[in-house]
């Protein structure tokens, strides 16, 4: 039987779950090359999901569900909006590269990508290790199918068998990590974890031997350095779509994770996973943007600044707890890194929603050399490229500058000596970052173009670029709404 | 609107519509807006000087809105008596360099001329604003544009001159940033730059605070030794760009010192106020030899810059209000004097299409017009008396006399170093028989650019001539901020 709050708490995943079938029984009948009406179908239903999202978001409650196995609160329900606007957005751009290379034969990239989504909804407002494991599995166990969607493809599915070997050993160290915390605390329920930790009963050493392996489990599924190493194989490999999709919404459903694993479950471990996320970010930092720099392919360039990105995150959400006092210092600190991720989803977007552009007509736009003269061929398109690679880079006044500052901001915050050196290295990295998006721009703006055809693009991908692009300027210019936005969501998620 | 926001947002709302407007074959049209757009964000600027209360150090024109409630950050923009003049000079020296790329450039004329306006608008914003973060973000989105303006319309090393710039500058602002957020925990979560001026700091914040600003105003002025960007970027930067980077982005870093490091972290001036005025000293007496051996026209007046930059710096830190105004007065000057030097390459760039002294020889007998003009702002950059560059000049040499016999007495000797290398290149270049034939095809300026010449040789002479208007507006505020510097924060 499910009660009326479980039903709540559940309806748009449940929405998601029925459509999906439905969806699925319909492609069934669906002849055309361009799965028009699954097309169609799928964004109504995705529409329809964000906005029953954000509205629970908006109402702000913390409602708990299912025996407490799942939680709808505020940061689950935005990140869940967003990551479900992602994947909407991720369609829109994937449709026309898809159909030209033969992957919309079946209506899999459909079917595929709302299960998908519906395991990251899963993930994000599990509230319980074994369902947050399953939202993962299903999310990741879609993503292996997606990539290997193209299966003449001999790349997409050599990418196709490294990510399902690389993300299954990963799932094993999750899972391995949650069944010792769970032998310590003898419960599933984050809220019990929580609490069996608080107070301070349990063997310490038993309890950081688990979060160890859920760390590494954890920065296996984030691409953080030294568990990187198959970003870049399977963002070259797979379909430029599909990379789109595993790069993009799943990076909000990781956080959601690391947050409800970390933070909701194990914050009085803070002292001991803070020191392991420090560690992996300086080294996403330093690995991410070096090994950047001597990428010729864009997809793989894009991969390894992902990993830098991801060590900014990830030191977001190491600067949070000190000394254990502060919830404001720590609200910032979580909320920085929440803002963070959201704006890396909204400009890697927009940077792939370019190259999958380009890439119309059976030509891959991979090498960073395909980009040349773009902004003669259509300075819209370059415009919008370049602000998101300035973006990345953290110039202001987009929207990737602030997400960088609230970063830093937090770190100097906490007010130790070794975070303020900690900050001028992350700077120092974000430079050398900055030298290869300038390539980029520079291929753009001052090589001259190979073709000079113009890119066309159907109006739907026209205009959702635009507003894509457009936001991560506006958001530049006025990133309050969404900073508080993400604070509010934290400082709910912690009480405070 | 207040009108410093007027003054911001004007042109990069043109430079907005121009780069949303059409394609080459519209071109004549797109010129025309660029124009109108320059002159009206000019005029909308000079109610600014005709309401400019003298009398008092206060910021004037004040707009406080809030911006970003997250960082408690403001949108907060003011002016007073050493900022005035830049905001001005800026939206002057936009109309001049719109005008200046009129017929040169024919390849995407919208997107030159809207990178122009946008960053003539962002510049405005750097040096109105009052707030931290509002700072720093105008301060490095004016990396955008110029790199754009360096990279697709520059010479044949472009490429490499464009990441040379924007890396440099990057890197000593990326510390500027550390610096900011620092005094932000520092000042219990404000980054509003009169609390930050109050805010007392320990001598070991002082000392790196110092550096972190340093690290990047010192890079943009450019102080010697991390100059090296400057003649590289110069040389490969198209004509307008070459002028606006002397003219004004130079000044952004002298801007800082006044803003930032001096008033922010007095004791620390004071402490290694030696290592700036050797720096200065470097700057003025051995770049100024090195601008002598230059066969390229650009590098030499880059280099004249390094040179001229470190009058400035030398001004600011001795601590004499003398001394402060004299620097203030030089920036505008260099402003004026650079920007035609680099106008007048240009020109003659535009003709034969080499930098080269040697190219060139008795271009007076084919251009006279031209020559008469390349005359008066060489003898404005060696600070010939009644010129704008004698005035700042003789000021810093006075007050660093006062300060210390031997400072000045090194200082002076520039005076020596700039009229030589100066009149130097103007002989090879000017005077003499017409040495080759493309001299001697060369066509005298025709009516733009009389125009802009003219425009800019009449500010050069004004200055020159009765400087008072621009001591009077910086005066009280030079008083104050000295004032301010001299109190220890300790």
């Amino acid at each position: 039987m499910i009660d009326k709050i479980s039903w709540i708490v559940a309806l748009p995943d449940l929405v998601l779950l029925v459509m999906a079938c439905v969806i699925a029984l319909m492609d069934l009948g669906v002849k055309t090359a361009l799965r028009g009406k699954t097309y169609v179908l799928t964004l109504a239903t995705l529409a329809v999901v964000a906005y029953l999202q954000a509205e629970r978001a908006l109402s702000g409650a913390t409602l708990y569900g299912f025996g407490n196995m799942v939680v709808s609160d505020a940061m689950g329900n935005w990140l869940k909006c967003f990551a479900t606007i992602a994947v909407m957005v991720t369609l829109v751009y994937a449709r026309g590269y898809s159909a030209h290379r033969g992957m919309l034969r079946g209506g899999e990239l459909f079917t595929l990508s709302i299960f998908a989504l519906l395991g990251m909804s899963v993930m994000i407002s599990g509230n319980n290790l074994l369902v947050i494991y399953m939202g993962l599995e299903l999310l990741t166990l879609s993503s292996y199918a997606l990539v290997a969607l193209r299966r003449d493809n001999a790349t997409a599915t050599e990418a196709a068998m490294k990510y399902f070997v690389l993300g299954a050993m990963a799932s094993g160290f999750l899972l391995y990590g949650m069944s010792m915390v769970y032998g310590a605390t003898g419960s599933l329920d984050i809220t019990a974890i929580f609490k069996a930790i608080a107070s301070g009963q349990i063997r310490h050493q038993v309890l950081v031997f688990g979060l160890v392996f859920i760390v590494a489990g954890l920065a296996f599924k984030l691409g953080a350095v030294p568990f990187h190493m198959w970003i870049p194989d399977v963002y070259q490999g797979a379909p430029t779509a599909i990379t789109l999709m595993i790069g993009g919404a799943p990076k909000l459903a990781a956080f959601a994770m690391i947050m409800r694993l970390l933070v909701e479950g194990m914050l009085p471990l803070a002292m001991d996973w803070q020191q392991m996320l420090l560690m992996l970010s300086v080294g996403s930092l330093l690995v991410g943007n070096l090994a950047a720099i001597a990428q010729t392919n864009v997809k793989r360039m894009l991969a390894f600044s992902t990993i830098s990105q991801m060590g900014f995150v990830l030191l977001g959400i190491m600067s949070g707890v000190v000394s254990g006092d502060s919830l404001t210092f720590t609200a910032n600190a979580y909320s920085s890194a929440m803002f963070y991720v959201i704006t890396y989803v909204l400009t890697t977007l927009a940077s792939f929603g370019i190259l999958l552009l380009l890439s119309q007509e059976g030509f891959e736009s991979e090498e960073i050399a395909d980009l040349a003269g773009l902004n003669q061929r259509s300075p819209l398109y370059a415009g919008v490229m370049a602000v998101c690679l300035l973006s990345l880079a953290g110039i202001p006044p987009l929207v990737g500058f602030y997400a960088k500052l609230a970063v830093l901001q937090a770190l100097v915050a906490s007010g130790q000596a070794f975070h303020l050196g900690i900050a001028v290295f992350a700077v120092l990295m974000s430079l050398i970052g900055a030298f290869y998006y300038l390539r980029v721009i520079k291929v753009m703006y001052f090589d001259e173009p190979i073709t000079a055809s113009s890119v066309v693009a159907p109006l739907d991908v026209r205009v959702v670029l635009c507003i894509n692009g457009g936001l991560v300027l506006v958001l530049g210019l006025l990133p309050g709404g969404l900073l508080a936005l993400c604070g509010n969501a934290i400082r709910q998620m912690l009480g405070t | 609107m207040g009108l410093l926001s007027l003054a911001i947002w004007t042109p990069i709302a043109f430079g907005l519509v121009l780069l949303a407007l059409g394609r080459d074959e519209q071109a004549r049209a797109v010129r025309w807006l660029a124009l109108v757009g320059a002159v009206v964000s000019f005029l909308v600027t000079l109610p600014l000087y005709a309401q400019f209360d003298t009398s008092t150090a206060a910021m004037q024109f004040v707009e406080n809105a809030a911006w970003i409630d997250r960082f408690n950050v403001k949108y907060h923009l003011g002016v007073d008596g050493i900022s005035l003049w830049f905001v001005l000079l800026t939206a002057f020296i936009n109309v001049i360099v719109v005008i200046a790329g009129w017929e040169v450039i024919t390849r995407r004329v919208n997107q030159y001329m809207a990178a122009f306006l946008i960053l003539s608008g962002l510049m405005i914003g750097v040096f109105s604003t009052l707030d931290g973060l509002l700072f720093y973000v105008f301060f490095e989105a004016t990396l955008i544009p110029m790199y754009l303006i360096i990279g697709i319309w520059g010479g044949p090393n472009k490429i490499y001159a464009a990441f040379k710039f924007f890396l440099y500058t990057l890197m000593g602002s990326l510390l500027m940033l550390i610096a900011l957020i620092f005094l932000y925990t520092k000042s219990g979560g404000s980054f509003d730059l009169a609390t930050w001026h109050a805010l007392r700091l320990d001598s070991r914040s002082q000392t790196l605070l110092f550096f972190a600003f340093f690290a990047a105003f010192a890079v943009k002025v450019p102080m010697w030794p991390v100059h090296t960007w400057l003649p590289d970027v110069h040389v490969e930067a198209p004509t307008g760009g070459s002028a606006v980077l002397a003219a004004i982005m130079l000044k952004l870093g002298a801007y800082g010192f006044l803003r930032f490091s001096l008033p922010i972290a007095p004791d620390a001036a004071h402490e290694w106020a030696w290592l700036m005025i050797a720096l200065s000293l470097t700057a003025v007496v051995y770049v100024g030899l090195v601008a002598m051996v230059q066969e390229d026209m650009k590098k030499l007046v880059a280099y004249s810059s390094v040179a001229h930059m470190g009058f400035v710096t030398l001004g600011f830190y001795i601590f004499i209000d003398l001394g402060m105004s004299g620097g203030l007065v030089q920036m505008i000057a260099h402003g004026f004097v650079s920007g035609a030097m680099f106008l007048s390459i240009g020109v003659l760039y535009d003709r034969v299409h080499s930098r080269e002294i040697a190219s060139y020889g008795g271009v007076v007998n084919t251009m006279p017009k031209f020559a008469a003009f390349s005359l008066f702002f060489a003898m404005a950059n060696c600070g010939l008396p009644g010129t704008a560059g004698f005035v700042g000049e003789w000021m810093v040499i006075l007050a660093a006399i006062k300060f210390n016999f031997w400072i000045g007495a090194a200082t002076a000797t520039a005076l020596i170093f700039g009229a030589a290398y100066t009149l130097w290149m103007f002989k090879r270049v000017y005077l003499g028989p017409v040495v080759n034939d493309d001299v001697k095809a060369l066509k005298d300026i025709d009516a733009r650019e009389f125009l802009m010449l003219a425009l800019l040789a009449a500010a050069v002479l004004w200055m020159g001539v009765y400087p008072k208007p621009f001591t009077d507006v910086m005066d009280v505020s030079v008083a104050q901020l000295l004032k301010h510097v001299a109190i220890s924060k300790l």
